[in-house]
């Protein structure tokens, strides 16, 4: 349980049964008056917002929620399937839940998945990722001198823009955090 | 902001606390230093002290300032550091600096004057004119300052009545969210006259005797100070203790030993008044600031 005095930006907790993360706050409080918690709240499962001032007296249930890592393994139906190394559960994600992180899902990656009561919410992947051209034009001489860039479709299917020297079968990093190329990998 | 970038606001700050003691000491008020560690904190219902051993850290060093006018001191002021367990926002610090001022033979009145007098003695001593702006407000300082009762407050800006406020124990969450924006506005506000239950070391107000000669002082919808005609009855002063102790009980607060030389010395208290206002919060209306932490050097989470 945490009381008033907890409460700060970043706590995560649960409120008529969903977990909420505290996305501002601030403290108020009236000459000898009672103490206000002002607080922004953001529900963790569907992203709405409010506000909501809480007193001393009010306390909250800690939201439980843990990160595990997990394996990706395939996508079915529109849902990503990841799996626990140690116990083989399984979880499923929606699009939504994996967001951007989708472009760069390869099978067996190991990604971060936020669980709250078992249930996942969300997924936190490595910061860079290889991963292997699939279609590429071939690189014609004279494009390095110009520097011009050029896009290729990614294994991931991932359409990224990198420099014209790099061709199909070249394994490239990627900044996952701006989606953006970053250099050529060799084996 | 960094502590590197500070120092601009921290000179502005030795300056205003200069002016400050000017001020005080060319009124012939007496400048006093007392113990910030104290046996018996005064009982508050919404104020918790910091635990100093078996004693305690003063969360506003009244008591000793008012022994010191039962002891025949008229005029007095302190400028301290005070602490408060779980004061922590952008207007509040857990150690912060009060500057309190006392006078016997005064009301609450006369401490509004002195509040208008001291502004217009260091406002302009900042290089600024009658118009003070802060967070691209503006305010007119020249005296008199706008004067409104709670009651008076309430019945302008809140979506209830005073009554109802307190009945219900959201009188804060109204006066913060209704009430508070409008005052100290185009000049600064006087809000007085509290319910008595709202002012327990205040003197009830003879013409209405539900009412305590407490105000509150606005700029910018800022609270920056609290005076009050101080009560200066003991017997009253233990009931009002004893009810505040209650109160504590209530909201599941723990109550401390109560401080008895100070409800003895009571009794040899002439009519007095004091006040204490908040000198950080000052220095951020003064140096155009939004947030008390860049007013000080440190703040708690650099230690």
């Amino acid at each position: 349980m945490y009381n008033a005095s907890d409460l700060r930006k970043g706590l995560r907790i649960k409120i008529d049964g969903d977990p909420y993360i505290i996305t501002e706050f601030n403290f108020v409080k009236p000459g000898k008056g009672q103490a206000l918690y002002r607080c922004k709240l953001k529900n963790m499962v569907n992203g709405s917002q409010f506000e909501r001032t809480f007193r001393s007296v009010d306390s909250f249930e800690e939201a439980d929620l843990q990160e595990k890592k997990m394996q990706y393994l395939y996508m079915e139906e529109g849902k990503f399937c990841f799996m626990d190394n140690n116990t083989y559960e399984q979880v499923f994600l929606t699009a939504d839940q994996v967001g951007d992180a989708a472009n760069f899902l390869l099978e067996n990656l190991e990604a971060e998945i936020l669980l709250f009561e078992d249930k996942p919410l969300g997924i936190s992947i490595p910061n860079f990722v290889d991963l292997v051209v699939k279609e590429a034009e071939p690189w014609a001489k004279g494009d390095s001198v110009t520097g011009n860039n050029k896009p290729v479709i990614l294994e991931t299917g991932y359409r990224i823009m990198v420099p014209a020297f790099v061709d199909e079968g070249d394994k490239i990093r990627v900044d996952t955090r701006t989606g953006e190329y970053l250099t050529r990998v060799k084996d | 902001m960094r502590i590197e970038d500070k120092k601009g606001i921290l000179e502005k700050r030795q300056f205003i606390t200069q002016s400050v003691r000017d001020f005080f000491c060319s009124r012939n008020f007496l400048e006093v230093e007392t113990p910030c560690r104290i046996p018996a904190p005064i009982p508050e219902t919404h104020i918790d002290s910091v635990a100093s051993g078996t004693w305690f850290l003063h969360a506003s060093p009244e008591i000793c300032m008012k022994r010191l006018l039962a002891a025949g001191y008229e005029r007095l002021f302190q400028i301290c550091k005070c602490y408060r367990e779980g004061e922590r926002g952008s207007r509040h610090l857990p150690e912060f600096t009060l500057l309190e001022w006392y006078r016997s033979h005064s009301d609450y009145t006369d401490l509004m004057a002195d509040c208008e007098a001291l502004v217009a003695y260091i406002v302009p001593s900042l290089g600024k004119g009658e118009e003070l702006s802060y967070q691209k407000e503006t305010l007119d300082i020249r005296p008199p300052w706008e004067r409104l009762t709670v009651d008076e407050a309430f019945r302008l800006y809140a979506s209830m009545s005073l009554d109802e406020a307190i009945n219900t124990e959201r009188f804060e969450e109204i006066l913060t969210d209704e009430v508070e924006p409008f005052l100290g506005i185009r000049k600064p506000t006087f809000l007085y006259d509290y319910p008595l239950p709202l002012a327990s070391l205040a003197r009830r107000k003879k013409s209405n005797p539900l009412l305590a000669e407490r105000f509150e002082l606005y700029l910018f919808g800022m609270e920056l100070a609290n005076g009050f005609s101080e009560l200066t009855d003991p017997a009253e002063q233990q009931r009002r203790f004893a009810e505040t102790a209650q109160e504590r009980s209530h909201w599941g607060k723990p109550n401390h030993p109560v401080p008895e030389p100070f409800l003895r010395d009571l009794a040899k208290m002439p009519e007095a008044a004091g006040i204490a206002l908040g000198l950080d919060r000052m220095i951020m209306i003064l140096t155009d600031t939004n947030i008390i932490d860049d007013v000080v050097a440190f703040t708690p989470e650099m230690l």
